[in-house]
């Protein structure tokens, strides 16, 4: 077992101290670089800390979806084919709905300011 | 130094220009490069824009027109009345500096966020759209007995390329599959029109000063195909920067652009623009994996790209919101 701090509270410490400390001594292209820098390091923090709830949910949704068990990637190449020869379409119970919840949560780690996301996280399921 | 190579170069298209200053390098990957820099002439400097592939850089890789077809191009636009840089020269092997061609500085905005919130812009940017949809049949207009060789493409190409582009990265993506299956479904078929397309006609490749459009530029996509191609890919949401209730680029809505391209005596197929709308979103998350690829296997291993990889998500939401909405807007 590793010890403490976790991956996530180091990352953390590291992107604050570039956007509190390194980023106001900064300017031009070097100071953009910088920005990217600090955005791939939010999105590390993000990812370590959601995606684990979140695929495990795509998983059991993939299980039910396919009616097969198997590795996360191997059932998203499933889905992929399926989709591709039309065996699963949008009329099938739960694909959209699937779909939906997938985009979302890679969103949520991705691009959380996107403007579609901020729109379509703000909805209800109903789409309200 | 390459500011020697230039003066040089200045010197034989010019005449009385004495040489160039304050030349800065804009932006550039490996194969191509924009540097911006000032003629030096007793009746004042003339501002100018260098856009070339270093050289060793000469081959144009897969999709683009390639530089010296880009220069015919902006030289027939402006020829036509679409707002574009004059081409000053073309580069020739004595210049010594490459492939690519010198264009006349045009000064404004490019940052499509600038436009899109600051508010010197305010006043352009309700008409935009509309006068973008002008500007889109010109490009469409000019005739295709002047054009130099560019490739054609067509809905079924576009569709083939896309798919293929995207197995290759051999990571699924079931939202790309069902676009896929969308745009295989509702392919229109051959346009009954095949015109000049610009290719990357949208917010982000335009020039804007505070009355309206002052150029439109990079032309490198530039091929044959259908005229409603320009028009969708405008529409695609990852250009309107934020504005996501205003289509055109985050300008406005479709019926300006439309209307615009209409009153300029062209027809529009809304429902094929729609069609290229998808195809573009897809095209754009395709992009971006592709940088992800690049960013992997190196050279350009940079962070830039790899990031841009975490932003195919962007269009599967999008390309979701236009297939399977969950409710209006």
């Amino acid at each position: 077992m590793q010890d403490e701090p976790t991956p996530t509270e180091l990352v953390q410490a590291v992107a604050d101290f570039l956007r509190h400390d390194i980023a106001p001594l900064i300017s031009g292209h070097q100071a953009f670089k910088l920005r990217v820098g600090i955005n791939a390091l939010d999105l590390v923090v993000r990812q370590l800390t959601q995606a684990t709830a979140a695929d495990a949910a795509e998983y059991a949704r993939l299980k039910r979806l396919l009616g097969q068990d198997g590795a996360l990637i191997d059932l998203n190449r499933v889905l992929a084919e399926q989709i591709a020869s039309g065996a699963l379409d949008l009329a099938t119970p739960g694909l959209k709905e699937h779909l939906w919840q997938t985009t979302l949560d890679k969103l949520a780690v991705d691009q959380p300011n996107y403007a579609s996301y901020k729109r379509e996280a703000g909805r209800g399921q109903d789409g309200a | 130094m390459i500011e020697t190579e230039l003066s040089r170069c200045v010197a034989s298209f010019m005449a009385g220009a004495t040489g160039v200053r304050g030349a800065a390098k804009l932006s550039g990957g490996a194969s191509q490069e924009t540097w911006r820099f000032d003629i030096v002439h007793p009746d004042g400097d003339v501002g100018a824009i260098l856009r070339r592939s270093p050289k060793g850089y000469g081959a144009a890789p897969g999709r683009a027109a390639g530089l010296d077809n880009e220069a015919t191009l902006m030289r027939l636009a402006h020829a036509a009345g679409v707002p574009s840089p004059e081409v000053l020269h073309v580069l020739s092997p004595e210049n010594d500096l490459g492939t690519g061609f010198i264009m006349r500085r045009v000064e404004g905005e490019t940052i499509a966020r600038k436009i899109l919130r600051d508010p010197q812009y305010a006043q352009a940017r309700p008409r935009l759209a509309r006068q973008l949809g002008g500007i889109a049949a010109g490009i469409h207009g000019i005739s295709r007995a002047a054009l130099p060789a560019l490739r054609e493409m067509s809905t079924t190409k576009e569709i083939a390329e896309l798919a293929r582009e995207y197995r290759s990265f051999d990571w699924p993506r079931p939202v790309f599959d069902l676009a896929l299956r969308w745009l295989a479904q509702n392919d229109p078929g051959p346009s009954a029109e095949v015109s000049l397309v610009h290719g990357d006609f949208r917010n982000g490749n335009l020039i804007i000063g505070t009355d309206g459009v002052l150029a439109v530029l990079d032309w490198e996509l530039a091929h044959l195909g259908d005229p409603m191609e320009d028009l969708g890919w405008i529409c695609v949401n990852s250009w309107r920067f934020g504005e996501i209730d205003k289509p055109v680029g985050g300008f406005g809505p479709r019926e300006e652009l439309f209307a615009g391209y209409e009153a300029a005596g062209r027809k529009v197929d809304a429902d094929r623009v729609k069609f290229w709308e998808v195809m573009g979103t897809l095209r754009w998350g395709v992009m971006c994996c592709g940088m992800m690829q690049r960013f992997r296997q190196g050279p350009d291993h940079s962070m830039e790209r790899a990031m841009i990889g975490r932003r195919a998500s962007e269009t599967e939401i999008d390309l979701l919101r236009l297939l399977a909405p969950r409710g209006e807007g």
